[in-house]
């Protein structure tokens, strides 16, 4: 008979040994695991699980190929070095941690969620690790480094801000959606999160200037999975677009708009539709679904888009999510500054990368300076990075804006009643 | 105009909590078992629903199939893998099975969870419903989808009361969840019923899961919840008792539609959520619950 006060006791006898024999075959493992010969290492932090955050990890791998292919960097190769965070920011700041003191990274990737990489900011600062977010979009993170630059300028942000998200946003809407379709009035329609707090803000400051009146502005929860309250209400205000803030959640509320046939159309960003497989997921609800992004399939941003886009989807069977294409582009960005800085060190990298004038695959990638509102973000505006617009046409992305990108015209199924 | 809204879409949504409780309480008031796996087991039917209507080409109904058939799978999967071995287990002393039992299955459910997100990512997927357009029913615009789901659940949940009260099975199940010791003296073999009553509720969870998939849409972030709401109408109705789980279902699915229509959608769970502390405080067994 076994006594139930024997078994934490037992457990233990069983368990402490094989513990500690399991850490000493890890901590072996790992010291043998050091090279003798150097390579460049760069951590990538990514969310394997999700998309987009995938998308990091994969896109990363392709770059450091790429450079290593012709040459490496002063003649050393570049080392990826990935890590999963699980969407949690605790695992994303373990990660980071580890890659500066065990991997001994040189700069690390991170993330395309901003809690995640608002978590890993002060540890950049700390560690004095160069630190670029491919994806992550909130105000905040340039805002650090403004307010305290001797601290936090190892950070910089690769992807816009969620103030020029909004802006992008607002010039599309004015040139096609107000000019084209003469619609007048919208609902902000916006999941509760960091990036959106900046991004709602700007909105309800650049859709009236863009021509749109905000009859409402509605922020729910990420948990949401009914959205059928939420397009009800909107539908009482008779708005003649929804402009939309979402990434959290993407392919519920399209399928649900689909489903009820809400005839007002959808704009705005709304991040899974940017990746390949939303259509796929949404059983092609997704038709006439508008979306900001970093660049589209077949559209030529740069010389270097198409040809990117092109090797990934060989190599991985699916298009790059928005923040694959930043992070292609932040890991030549980082073995340029590595070069021309000629070496590691970080505050050497640091005035390097902030001297970048670099065409990438979204643009010409430039970072804003100490004096400026958004210290270390992307430059945003025409000739630098200004993202496109695409719409879901028949189960592809076409791009609708810039006008001088765009590959195809907007367009809206039978149900869409609104904008004509 | 919102009231009749509010009545249709609480109608739907509590049919399919009802569904999905239903399965929840029946295991436990036949065998004693608190599956916190149930959201992983609707979270497979979902999934692998959705995959085999569309990549393995299927079609919707195809795909509803192989999905309640996965669920049905990974159901006997939980029975035969986590629970039996555990109840089994001469290691754990009997009174603390439920226990082991309990924390067993939330891990199950959470590599469930993490497996699915790995195969399939975290995503959430939408299967194509089975019928599409609109019907408009006295102004309020209505998915005909969303009719037929409340309508297929109502019908499932008819037939699993028929097969329970009217069946000699059924009877043997009703008389385990009574007294097991009273069903063995007689001759019944109680694995063969334990094994019948995870078979009703894998195919119970596997038609909810399939069900929610093409209503709302699923992902695994999405497992959790499904086990939370699940429980909680299950200890609100009584745990064990299928007439309080039904009861339960409908007072949380239009407690939630009330609040998320005429307060704000971000509030949708807390009043169903308030309610179940009070119950707990103030009538522990439940609606109609015995124990």
């Amino acid at each position: 008979m076994i006594n139930s006060k024997q078994t934490p006791a037992r457990l233990a006898r069983w368990l402490v040994p094989r513990a500690v024999a399991l850490a000493a075959a890890l901590s072996l493992t790992s010291a043998a695991a050091i090279p003798a010969a150097e390579p460049i290492k760069i951590g990538v932090i990514g969310e394997e699980s999700s998309v987009a955050g995938a998308s990091i990890t994969k896109a990363a791998q392709m770059a450091a190929d790429d450079i290593n292919a012709h040459g490496g960097v002063n003649g050393r190769q570049v080392e990826i070095i990935a890590y999963d965070d699980h969407s949690s920011s605790s695992d994303a700041v373990r990660a980071f941690q580890r890659a500066v003191t065990e991997d001994k990274v040189s700069a690390v990737i991170a993330s395309y969620i901003s809690e995640v990489a608002l978590a890993i900011e002060p540890w950049s600062a700390r560690m004095h690790m160069p630190f670029i977010t491919p994806g992550a979009a909130s105000t905040d993170i340039s805002k650090h480094v403004h307010d305290d630059y001797a601290q936090y300028k190892y950070t910089f942000h690769g992807w816009l801000t969620s103030a020029f998200i909004a802006q992008s946003i607002c010039d599309f809407e004015h040139d096609t959606i107000v000019k084209d379709l003469h619609a007048k009035t919208t609902v902000v329609m916006s999941e509760d999160a960091a990036w959106t707090t900046p991004l709602d803000a700007q909105y309800l400051e650049c859709l009236p200037k863009a021509g749109l009146k905000v009859l409402d502005h509605i922020r729910f929860n990420p948990d949401t999975t009914d959205f059928t309250p939420i397009f009800n209400k909107i539908e009482g205000e008779h708005p003649d677009v929804i402009t939309t803030g979402i990434s959290h959640v993407g392919v519920q509320p399209t399928v649900q708009w689909h489903d009820q046939r809400v005839p007002i159309a959808m704009a705005g960003q709304s991040s899974q539709a940017t990746t390949s497989t939303f259509w796929k997921d949404t059983n092609g609800d997704a038709e006439g679904i508008i979306t900001a992004s970093a660049a589209a399939p077949g559209v030529a941003i740069t010389p270097g888009t198409i040809p990117f886009t092109d090797a990934y989807v060989k190599r991985f069977g699916s298009s790059p999510a928005y923040d694959g294409y930043t992070t292609y582009d932040d890991v030549h960005i980082i073995a340029d500054a590595i070069k021309r800085a000629g070496s590691t060190d970080p505050d050497k990298m640091v005035t390097e990368l902030e001297k970048t004038d670099y065409v990438g695959t979204v643009g010409k990638v430039q970072f804003y300076g100490q004096g400026d509102q958004y210290t270390h973000a992307l430059k945003y505006g025409p000739g630098l990075v200004t993202g496109v617009d695409i719409q879901w046409q028949n189960g592809k992305q076409v791009t609708i804006w810039p006008r001088d990108k765009a590959n195809g015209k907007i367009t809206f199924p039978a149900a869409i009643k609104s904008p004509h | 105009m919102t009231a009749l809204q509010i009545l249709i879409d609480g109608f739907a949504i509590s049919a399919l909590y009802a569904l999905a409780a239903v399965g929840f309480t029946l295991i436990f008031g036949v065998s004693g078992v608190l599956n916190l796996s149930h959201g992983g087991i609707m979270l497979v039917a979902a999934l692998i629903g959705w995959w085999a209507a569309g990549d393995l080409g299927l079609g919707v109904y195809g795909g509803t199939l192989v999905g309640i058939l996965a669920g049905l799978l990974t159901a006997y999967l939980t029975y035969f893998v986590v629970v039996r071995p555990i109840q089994r287990s001469r290691k754990i002393p009997r009174e603390e099975t439920e226990i082991f039992v309990l924390t067993g299955t939330l891990l199950w459910g959470i590599m469930i969870q993490v497996g699915m997100a790995a195969l399939f990512s975290d995503n959430p997927v939408t299967m194509r419903p089975l019928i599409r357009g609109v019907v408009d029913i006295f102004g309020v615009r209505t998915p005909k989808n969303e009719l037929m789901i409340a309508v297929v659940c109502w019908v499932v949940i008819g037939l699993l009361w028929l097969l329970i009260n009217r069946t000699r099975v059924g009877k043997s199940m009703l008389a385990a969840s009574i007294n097991p010791r009273g069903l063995t003296l007689l001759g019944f073999d109680l694995s063969r019923i334990y094994f019948l009553v995870w078979s009703i509720y894998g195919t119970l969870a596997g038609i909810a899961g399939v069900l929610l998939a093409s209503f709302l849409g699923v992902g695994t972030a999405n497992a959790g919840q499904l086990t939370a709401s699940a429980f909680s109408i299950v200890v609100l109705g009584g745990l064990g008792s299928v007439s309080g789980s039904l009861l339960a279902a409908f007072v949380v699915g239009y407690l939630e539609t009330i609040t998320a229509y005429l307060l704000n959608p971000t509030l949708r769970p807390i009043p169903a959520l308030l309610l179940l502390v009070l119950v707990i405080y103030l009538r522990p067994q439940g609606l109609l619950g015995r124990r």
